[in-house]
């Protein structure tokens, strides 16, 4: 237990500290652009801790994770134009819809393996887009403005920013708290195993599929909690949420922050938007800058940020 | 009755005509993911690229035809040019490094495209003789320009296979497949032929590009989505193999735009109008996906499995 202060571990806790106290800093000088910036963050934080489960920890490359996302966002979307507002039924909905796609899903494209596996998911996820595209009762194109955010009674009043942001950072927090049991449990390891030797795996006797596909529908379901959470967060929801490039974002974050570490994905999706913020700022144009630096990392830094804050020895 | 039979005439040769368009985009792709194991998503940057290219050199040369051709030297020269600085980096690299760099690759062409040719789509207009229409029965007419398309499809397809099978350079790039080190320790230049084999792939999709750029406008992101129905299309035929992705691509194309035209009618049968008009559109986007789910569930490695693969 010598390396508690380790750079990474103390990067770690300046970022949670931080977030932790964003709000107050919100509240005092009446500043909520970054409070707004920072749930938004948190919320795909949320989703990418998701991905990083069977991405990371599982070598499962989803290509289509938004479409969790979208499903969670569009249940709460079309309970809310139903007049169905209260949270407690929306939300358990949400994720029971994104666990029986998952589990449908899952179980289609985990017999595949390697680029199938990839080009699969995301065929699926593209279907699901389609889908969301020809509901015309529900915005089509154009998408959904949700009216009235989930209503949890006295619980919570999901409009308050603070109270909101809150939420979003405690759910995220269980997540990784949640990956973090799951990862070191049998389970995981079985997961983790299965990723390194399959054969090897399957040889000791494990069923290997259906821990796979557990773990698929787990990560879909925590994704779907964060499709949720961003419907109720922009007061609107269309497909655009899970259009590809989205998934493709997920990953870029997992990738960017470190694959199979707890909060690289936090730290993933943090630099990703803060550098769209940044970039945007800089020149309408910022993608082209993007572009090429993520072939750059992908090329030169591969264990993405998590692995250069632990390869660095402190003092 | 004889409209239905036009109809679906019609419907079948525009379902053929989208086929060959995907098995242009299809055969770059699983090319070189056969040859260099290499997912590359970007390459319906190159689609859109050749459309672009080719409204632009059109419109300066005021000549279709050679609009045409400099589109494809310019898209080829684009693909060999991507190979040589970003692609040739990612050999022997994770798939999901692949997937990531290419993903860069798309933003940043999207991106240039908007910075070099802006925001708006560009229409090319067809010269005279191909905007025509042509009497393929007694009083059926059909736009000659879908039938330059398929015979022109088909030539390419055609000549596709030839080159592969009956030359040298074929020879080498299905020797280059299979194994690699033992080409190069054959004193044959891989690096080259990857090059070569790569741009080719490239100036196929730039080709069906600017084949659709008359059709449809030239947009940006317009190659994603077709990118997306050509990753069904390699995957229903096997990822790897050009016969699979021919047959996959005629199979995908003809179910799309046949399941359009007509799912509408066929539900209208069974249930209420209103139904059946809020249903058909959903499920016939959905049509392609479910048939590659059906593929997949009865043969995981696509229709022509490739070995080693």
């Amino acid at each position: 237990m010598s390396a508690i202060f380790t750079a990474r571990n103390l990067v770690i806790g300046a970022l949670l500290v931080f977030l932790a106290l964003l709000p107050v800093y919100a509240v005092a000088t009446g500043q909520f652009f970054p409070l707004t910036l920072l749930t938004r963050i948190v919320i795909l934080a949320l989703a990418a801790t998701s991905l990083n489960l069977i991405l990371g920890y599982g070598g499962m490359v989803s290509f289509g994770h938004a479409a969790y996302m979208g499903l969670g966002g569009y249940v709460v979307g079309i309970m809310a134009k139903e007049d169905i507002t209260s949270g407690f039924a929306q939300w358990p909905l949400a994720l029971a819809v994104c666990a029986l796609f998952a589990l449908v899903v899952g179980a289609l494209c985990l017999r595949t393996r390697g680029v199938y596996f990839i080009m699969i998911t995301l065929a699926f996820a593209q279907m699901i887009y389609y889908v969301a595209v020809g509901l015309d009762r529900y915005g089509g194109d154009d998408g959904l403005t949700i009216y009235r955010r989930s209503q949890f009674t006295n619980l919570i009043d999901l409009s308050g920013k603070v109270q909101f942001y809150y939420l979003c950072l405690a759910l995220l927090l269980a997540a990784i708290w949640l990956v973090s049991r799951l990862i070191n449990s049998r389970f995981g390891m079985v997961i983790q195993g299965s990723r390194s030797n399959e054969r090897r795996m399957r040889a000791i006797g494990f069923p290997i599929l259906r821990y796979r596909l557990a773990s698929f529908v787990i990560a879909g379901m925590m994704c779907g909690l964060a499709g949720a959470l961003l419907a109720n967060h922009t007061d609107f929801i269309s497909p655009a949420v899970m259009h590809w490039t989205r998934s493709g974002d997920l990953i870029v974050m997992i990738v960017l922050g470190g694959m199979g570490s707890l909060f690289g994905p936090l730290i993933g999706a943090i630099t990703l938007l803060m550098l769209e913020e940044g970039l945007s700022r800089v020149t309408e144009y910022w993608q082209i800058i993007v572009g090429p630096l993520l072939l750059f990392i992908v090329v030169y830094a591969h264990g993405g940020i998590d692995g250069i804050l632990a390869s660095l020895r402190r003092g | 009755m004889r409209d239905e039979v036009i109809l679906l005439i019609e419907q079948c040769l525009n379902g053929l005509q989208f086929g060959l368009l995907l098995f242009l985009l299809a055969a770059g792709l699983t090319l070189v993911f056969g040859i260099m194991d290499v997912v590359n998503l970007a390459h319906g940057s190159f689609y859109m690229l050749g459309a672009y290219f080719a409204a632009t050199f059109a419109a300066l040369t005021e000549s279709f035809a050679l609009g045409a051709v400099l589109a494809l030297a310019a898209t080829l020269a684009v693909g060999m040019a991507v190979e040589l600085i970003a692609i040739r980096k990612l050999y022997g690299r994770d798939h999901l490094d692949h997937v990531l760099a290419t993903f860069g690759l798309i933003l940043f062409f999207n991106e240039l495209v908007r910075l070099v040719w802006g925001p708006a789509g560009m229409n090319l207009p067809l010269p005279p003789f191909l905007s025509a229409s042509v009497e393929i029965l007694p009083d059926v007419h059909y736009p000659a320009y879908r039938l330059a398309i398929i015979v022109a499809a088909l030539a390419v397809a055609l000549t596709l296979y030839m080159v592969v099978m009956h030359t040298r350079v074929g020879m080498l790039i299905r020797a280059g497949a299979s194994n690699r080190e033992m080409v190069s320790a054959l004193g044959i230049n891989i690096q080259l032929l990857y090059t070569l084999v790569f741009g080719v792939g490239a100036a196929l999709a730039g080709l069906a590009g600017l084949i659709q750029a008359p059709i449809l406008t030239a947009q940006i992101g317009m190659g994603e989505n077709i990118l997306i129905v050509a990753l069904v299309v390699i995957i229903i035929g096997g990822i790897g193999s050009i016969r699979g992705a021919f047959v996959a691509a005629i199979f995908v194309g003809l179910v799309d735009t046949v399941g359009r035209a007509f799912l509408p009618e066929l539900f209208r049968l069974v249930m209420t109008p209103a139904a059946a008009s809020a249903l058909a559109p959903a499920l016939s986007s959905m049509l392609i996906y479910l048939l590659m789910a059906v593929v997949l569930v009865w043969q995981p490695q696509g229709l022509f499995p490739v070995d080693g693969k």
